[in-house]
């Protein structure tokens, strides 16, 4: 009797004896009448609710039943059932069980398209040269694969459980003027709980990190005051003074070690505030940052270097000069592992450690870089400069500003959370701008929160996995709520919150395993899955060299002597040049095409150009 | 002239060579005509070819048969013609006699018969022979390999193989479908199939018959789950219990059954007692009962140490003195029983059945409680029930396990329980009584209980009120001070961390059921207290930060400077409320701002410095020509003289246009153009087999194949090993066998052959049948 809706939470589990005998209880092989029911019945709870948020998320969740239901069935589930069907025994009814039941929904479940396609990787907009009935079969043997793998990972995102959020205002609030303290009055106590605020004005501008799980802090006061805790439970790992001036703090993979740019030397330091290593050959480190995949801790010196440790086996991979004097401005893209240096004539340059020289270069600001963070899918750059603008990149290809603000005082911190909100530290303010998705750059018209610090603003970073923003400032150390910052779904076997220290020894051996070499850093690491065209034509040369005769090559048509007096010299040389004048006469068919083509795209474009539209930024 | 001559030569030296084979020819026939005319003939002859050869100078017949015209001895072999009469000759012509004769005629059918027959051919060479053979056979066994080609091909794409080779394993289809294609076939399934025809039982469907139905429906799963549940208890008490009877039964100690027995004459009495009271008919015969076994007692000899038993302890009597004993206990016993019955007082009985009662009842009371209809009940008594434990340790435990069954079976028959209650009631305010005269503390019965919670609850409320105004109070005189100290912090935290703890008191309290409304009041009303109490530490920090602004106009403040930072040119911060006054400030501020920023960047020239940058990187990457001039080279060199500009026209190899630069339209990047080799080296560089361009094989290479962006199932699929070999397993040869065919069958040969597509799908039909038979 589990499918008998139950009583609300709210009635009290009274005389449940009598209530069953007084209903007339359902038979199991009866029908189901209303099997539409189930599919209306709410989604789970979300991570947190808000009054203002109430009528957009009852809206949503009938859009999503309406999508669910309403709509056609997509194609490819319609094909995998089509590909089933011949297995089972052909019936001209619906089957029926043992049971007697009839299964409501018969068939796999239905999967939306445009999930699907999300998780489609197979660029099909290029054309393919002609290939042989081999290769295709090959061809289409991977796309089938490709599909029936996009359906499946596009069945399990239901398993992510949970929604992210928006605070919106009540029609026209502005969400600006909604301070913390009517968050934390709003919120549950849980997540009131995750605003904290340490006053620490003793050790002067405090730097701070996040682990990779969310679920550490680490931070450092210029004063020497490094401290690392477990910030959800606010029990305190470690608290030293290393009696040196603290230039950055940052987690190395796992929370249990410690880097820390003192003002000599590179130190890290365990869990226990016990320094492990000095590492002199990093030496005026400004600041660091951690490639979790690739092992590599990199450091940006005062000496303008840029310097590559592999924590792993603790070597350096590589040292940079940037040329661009002192380095103090340095942020990692998390897509594909570059850093990114701010410099002080304005450009931004791009480093990896398997090249000498940077890998792009852009001039972002006609002032020096004050700052620079870019967002969690690599998409977006966002600058700040000395000339108090705020810019947003594009990184994919164009690296043209999407969006630039002035602001009253240039930001000096830049921060992107993993939903792509941009938080900038002016002075002892900071303001957040929220874009319209996830995948959207954020709009810099109105901010999203703004919030005011005790102090001016040394550190920001917004924690993975929970919507709350840290900052460290000359007052100690902040947390602040903002919703809809963080990923609400964690991947529980990549970075979880919740793990066990058992758990985490065995991620860390897996991840050692999976690390990834420092050389495959590159702008666009699709590329690496590219044959490499170059080296494959460079062989191919050697090959004909050696032979001294191409095997590929198209050998020139032969005519075969026939018999009968009829392949005389004069006539061979005739039904050579009929098979050649045929072959130039295809070519220049061909090429006439190409030529009409290109004409009428040329037309094409005109138009456009004439009126230029928002898609003309991907154009090459 | 001359080619006549010559011609005429050739053909005299021709005449001369044939006039003297001739005569070679005819040396025996010369021999054997020696003697006869040999001028003659000869020269005749002679003359006759020389004819001859001169006719046949025109080269249409160089040979002609000499005609015999006269008979002679002498008949040359060469000279036989058949041309004689124009007719050709003919087997018969040659048998034909001269006159008929009979005799010749079966030679004649024989030959006939002959000639009917055709004659035997000619044995081909060897070589031919081989050759066909070698033909033969390579269609043959090529026919017979063929039929494998749609396994191989198969096996080829197949995405997995296992080895050893096993044999298709049947899918494992649902009953219904199984039983939806049976038919009876065999006669005596039909005779089941007819029976059960006739009894309206369900034939394909393996479903309830009607009656089942009928019978399922009478009775709901719940009430038959109940039923069930009912007599799974009744059989477990039952097992329970004989059980309990065998083990009795086989105890051997003697004391203990004496002690059984002692027990039921008391039980006996006792009821017997009662009888007496509430019904002395009964009692009447009962004691009529009793007379008679003391008759009984008197008039045999069992206790009157007349036994076997007693006459052997009667020897032993004179040296033992437990033998003794036991003689007169036995007598004591004879008396016992043979004495007539008095009539016990009843003020006694009813005394010690009052204390009897009185002590498990204290125990009693909370578990009956517990029994009522509310279950939440349960455990909070039982919580309780420790402190009466303590309180009155003389209890023993026993009896409350009794209870508990009791309770049970009362539940069970469900009918008593308004008496129960009275009961309970009763005793209630008999155990009240009592405490109340022991002056211990009021708890256990529900209506103190509730009032005792009010209390409490009331005391916590209070409690939190008073801390919260310590707070205020604390903190008020913080937010006075002019610095904090980290003591005076430390406290504040430590007070935080208390109030969480007494705030969830009441929460916990909320689990009674009885209580829960009031929890509710009661925790609407703490909820809000923590807010209250964030906000005040909230207010209490904003001044901190800024000590400098006055204390009432705090929020407001912070509005405008919150604004003030913004940009002025959103329309939302213009609706606001924003002193004029601080907005030109503002603006006063960018102007002169904006002024420092172009004073200090008025030297340098930012752009222009990274487009020359930019330049040289272009530059940099572009290919360079090579110069083979040699200055010098057939012409005058030197210092100062430079080769012409032909010659280097014409020794200067252009290097060949590279790619256009990534960043060729984009003014304000250099993207690098420098080949990562180092990321090339873990790059394909090889085409694999049947791939023609790059383009597809990066097709087939686009998709991951890791656990990290595939769910387990796809990266399962993904990472399949081509084949499978089971350690451990001899590995044979694939047979017919295996795949489906049987090799002697022809026909499914053919098929084969002629449509492997649709051979297939017969197979596949085929196994499915198997399987389903």
């Amino acid at each position: 009797m589990e499918t008998v809706p139950r009583p609300g939470p709210g009635v009290p589990p009274k005389k449940g004896k009598l209530q069953a005998k007084r209903k007339k209880p359902r038979r199991y092989w009866e029908e189901e009448t209303a099997p539409a029911a189930a599919g209306a019945s709410p989604g789970p709870p979300r991570k947190k609710k808000k009054k203002n948020q109430e009528p957009r998320r009852q809206k949503q969740n009938s859009h999503n039943s309406e999508k669910s239901w309403v709509s056609k069935k997509p194609q490819f589930t319609k094909k995998s059932r089509e590909q089933k069907k011949p297995r089972e025994h052909k019936k001209p009814g619906p089957q029926r069980t043992l049971s007697g039941a009839q299964d409501p929904f018969p068939g796999p479940a239905p999967v939306p398209a445009e999930v699907a396609r999300k998780f489609c990787r197979i660029d099909k907009s290029k054309e393919l040269p002609h290939s042989l009935p081999k290769t295709r079969s090959k061809l289409e043997v991977a796309e089938a694969l490709e599909e029936e793998i996009s359906v499946k990972a596009a069945r399990s995102e239901l398993l992510l459980a949970e929604e992210a959020g928006f605070l919106e205002g009540e029609d026209g609030e502005d969400t600006a003027k909604i301070r913390q303290a009517d968050i934390v009055e709003a919120v549950d106590i849980a997540s009131a709980a995750k605003h904290f605020n340490l006053n620490l004005r003793q050790f002067g501008p405090y730097r701070l990190n996040y682990s990779r799980t969310g679920r550490h802090l680490a931070f450092g006061g210029r004063r020497g005051h490094v401290a690392a805790l477990d910030w959800v439970t606010k029990k305190l790992m470690c608290e030293i003074n290393v009696m040196e001036a603290v230039r950055d703090i940052r987690f190395l993979h796992s929370e249990v070690l410690l880097a820390v740019a003192q003002n000599r030397w590179l130190h890290i330091y365990d869990n226990q505030g016990i320094e492990l290593h000095c590492i002199r050959r990093c030496d005026r480190v400004t600041r660091l940052e951690f490639l979790p995949f690739h092992f590599l801790l990199a450091t940006a010196s005062e000496t303008g270097f840029l310097t590559y440790l592999d924590v792993s086996v603790g070597k350096i991979v590589a040292a940079l000069n940037a040329r661009g004097g002192r380095l103090n401005i340095m942020a990692k893209n998390p897509y594909n592992a570059v850093i990114h240096l701010g410099h002080s004539n304005g450009t931004v340059s791009l480093w990896s450690p398997s090249v000498q020289e940077p890998l792009a270069k852009i001039l972002c600001h006609r002032g020096g870089i004050q700052a620079v963070a870019v967002d969690s899918t690599g998409t977006y750059m966002a600058t700040s400069g000395l000339d108090h603008q705020l810019k947003v990149f594009d990184l994919r290809g164009t690296f043209r500003p999407l969006s630039a603000r002035t602001l009253p005082q240039g930001a000096g911190h830049l921060a992107f959370s993993q939903r792509g909100l941009l938080a900038a530290g002016m002075g002892d303010v900071v303001n957040i701008w929220a874009g319209q998705g996830k995948a959207s750059p954020p709009s810099l018209e109105q901010p999203y929160l703004t919030h005011r610090l005790a102090g001016p603003v040394h550190g920001l970073q917004f924690c993975p996995f929970e919507d709350v923003l840290g900052v460290g400032h000359s007052g100690g150390v902040s947390s602040i709520l903002v919703p809809g910052a963080a990923e609400p779904n964690f991947d529980g076997l990549e970075s979880n919150p919740y793990r066990s220290q058992k758990q985490r020894q065995e991620w860390e051996v897996k991840a050692l395993l999976e690390k990834v070499p420092a050389e495959l850093i590159c702008l666009n690491p699709r590329a690496l899955a590219e044959v490499d065209v170059i080296s494959l034509e460079q062989q191919k040369k050697e090959r004909v060299e050696r032979l001294g005769y191409d095997p590929e090559a198209k050998v020139p048509f032969q005519p075969k002597p026939k018999r009968k007096g009829r392949s005389s010299s004069g006539s061979l040389v005739r039904r050579r040049k009929k098979v050649l004048e045929q072959e130039h006469r295809d070519k220049v068919r061909q090429s006439l095409e190409q030529q009409k083509q290109q004409k009428q795209k040329k037309q094409k474009a005109k138009p456009a150009g004439a009126r230029p539209s928002a898609l003309d930024r991907f154009v090459r | 002239m001359k080619a006549a001559e010559q011609s005429a030569t050739r053909v005299a030296e021709g005449l001369l060579a044939l006039s003297q084979q001739e005569e070679l020819v005819d040396l025996p026939n010369h021999a054997l005509s020696a003697s006869e005319d040999e001028g003659d003939s000869d020269e005749e002859r002679k003359h006759q070819k020389l004819l001859e050869s001169i006719g046949s100078l025109d080269g249409k017949k160089r040979w002609k048969l000499a005609e015999r015209s006269e008979a002679c001895l002498k008949v040359s072999e060469f000279n036989v013609s058949s041309e004689g009469s124009g007719e050709k000759l003919l087997l018969l012509d040659l048998l034909e006699p001269s006159k008929t004769s009979s005799s010749l005629a079966a030679v004649k059918k024989q030959l006939s018969r002959v000639k009917s027959k055709k004659a035997v051919e000619l044995p081909l060479n060897k070589e031919e022979v081989e050759r066909i053979h070698r033909e033969v056979a390579f269609n043959k066994t090529s026919q017979t390999l063929s039929k494998w080609d749609p396994i191989v091909v198969k096996n080829r794409q197949a995405e997995q193989l296992v080895f050893p080779l096993e044999k298709e394993q049947p899918d494992f289809a649902p009953i219904e479908h199984v039983l939806s294609g049976w038919k009876a076939r065999t006669p005596l399934e039909q005779e089941v199939f007819n029976l059960l025809c006739k009894n309206k039982q369900p034939l394909t469907d393996p479903l309830l018959t009607p009656m089942e139905k009928a019978s399922l429906k009478a009775m709901s799963l719940e009430e038959a789950k109940m039923r069930r549940a009912e007599l799974q208890r009744a059989r477990a008490l039952q097992s329970y219990y004989e059980a309990r009877a065998r083990r009795e039964k086989k105890i051997k100690s003697k004391k203990y059954h004496k002690i059984v027995k002692k027990g039921k004459v008391k039980k006996a009495l006792k009821e017997f007692e009662q009888l007496q009271k509430v019904n002395p008919a009964a009692a009447l015969e009962e004691l009529e009962k009793i007379e008679k076994a003391r008759m009984m007692e008197r008039m045999s000899l069992k206790h009157q140490n007349s036994g076997k038993w007693a006459k052997s302890k009667a020897i032993m009597a004179k040296y033992d003195l437990e033998a003794r004993q036991a003689m007169q206990e036995q007598l004591a016993k004879n008396k016992e029983l043979t004495q007539k019955l008095q009539v016990v007082s009843e003020s006694e009985e009813e005394n010690g059945a009052e204390e009897g009662e009185l002590v498990p009842d204290a125990v009693n009371e909370i578990q009956m409680c517990a029994a009522g209809p509310n279950p939440w009940m349960l455990r909070n008594c039982n919580s309780d029930a420790n402190d009466e434990i303590q309180k009155d340790p003389e209890q023993p435990p026993e009896p409350v396990v009794q209870e508990f069954c009791e309770r049970e079976e009362d539940e069970t028959l469900g009918t008593e329980e308004e008496i129960l209650l009275r009961e309970f009631e009763e005793r209630r305010s008999l155990r009240k009584r009592s405490e109340l005269s022991q002056n211990a503390e009021p708890v256990g019965s529900q209506a103190t209980k509730d009032s005792s919670t009010k209390e409490v609850l009331a005391e916590l409320k209070a409690l939190t009120q008073k801390l919260n105004q310590k707070n205020c109070q604390s903190q008020k005189p913080k937010v006075s001070s002019v610095r904090t100290t980290c003591q005076v912090q430390k406290q504040e935290c430590a007070l935080e961390e208390e109030e969480p703890l007494l705030l969830q008191r009441p929460e916990r309290a909320q689990t009674l059921e009885d209580l829960e409304e009031l929890g509710h009041e009661e925790y609407s009303e703490t909820k809000e207290i923590p807010g209250l109490v964030l906000e005040g530490n909230q207010t209490e920090r904003a001044p901190n930060n800024h000590t400098d602004t006055p204390k009432g106009k705090k929020k407001k403040e912070q509005m405008i400077d919150l604004q003030n930072l913004l940009s002025t040119k959103s329309p939302s911060v213009k609706s606001l409320a924003v002193p004029t006054s601080v907005e030109e400030l503002e603006d006063e501020e960018e102007k002169h701002q904006k002024q420092i920023i172009k004073e200090a960047f008025a030297g340098d020239n930012v752009i222009r410095d990274f487009l020359k940058e930019k330049e040289e990187a272009v530059k940099a990457s572009k290919p360079k020509d090579v110069d083979l001039t040699l200055p010098g080279w057939g012409e005058w060199g030197g210092i100062g003289l430079k080769p012409s500009a032909k010659k280097r026209r014409r020794f200067l190899i252009k290097a060949p246009e590279g790619p256009p630069r990534k960043d060729k339209n984009l003014p304000n990047v250099i993207i690098s153009e420098k080949r990562n080799i180092h990321a090339a080296a873990h790059q394909v560089r090889v085409l694999p087999y049947p791939f023609t361009h790059h383009q597809q094989f990066e097709r087939t290479v686009q998709t991951p194949i890791g656990s990290t962006w595939n769910t387990q199932r796809a990266f399962q699929k993904l990472t399949t090993p081509k084949v499978v070999t089971k350690p451990g397993h001899i590995i044979k040869p694939i047979k017919a066998e295996d795949v489906g065919y049987h090799s002697s069958s022809r026909s499914d040969l053919s098929v084969i052959q002629s449509n492997p597509k649709q051979s297939s799908r017969h197979r596949k039909k085929q196994l499915k049948k198997n399987s389903i038979d």
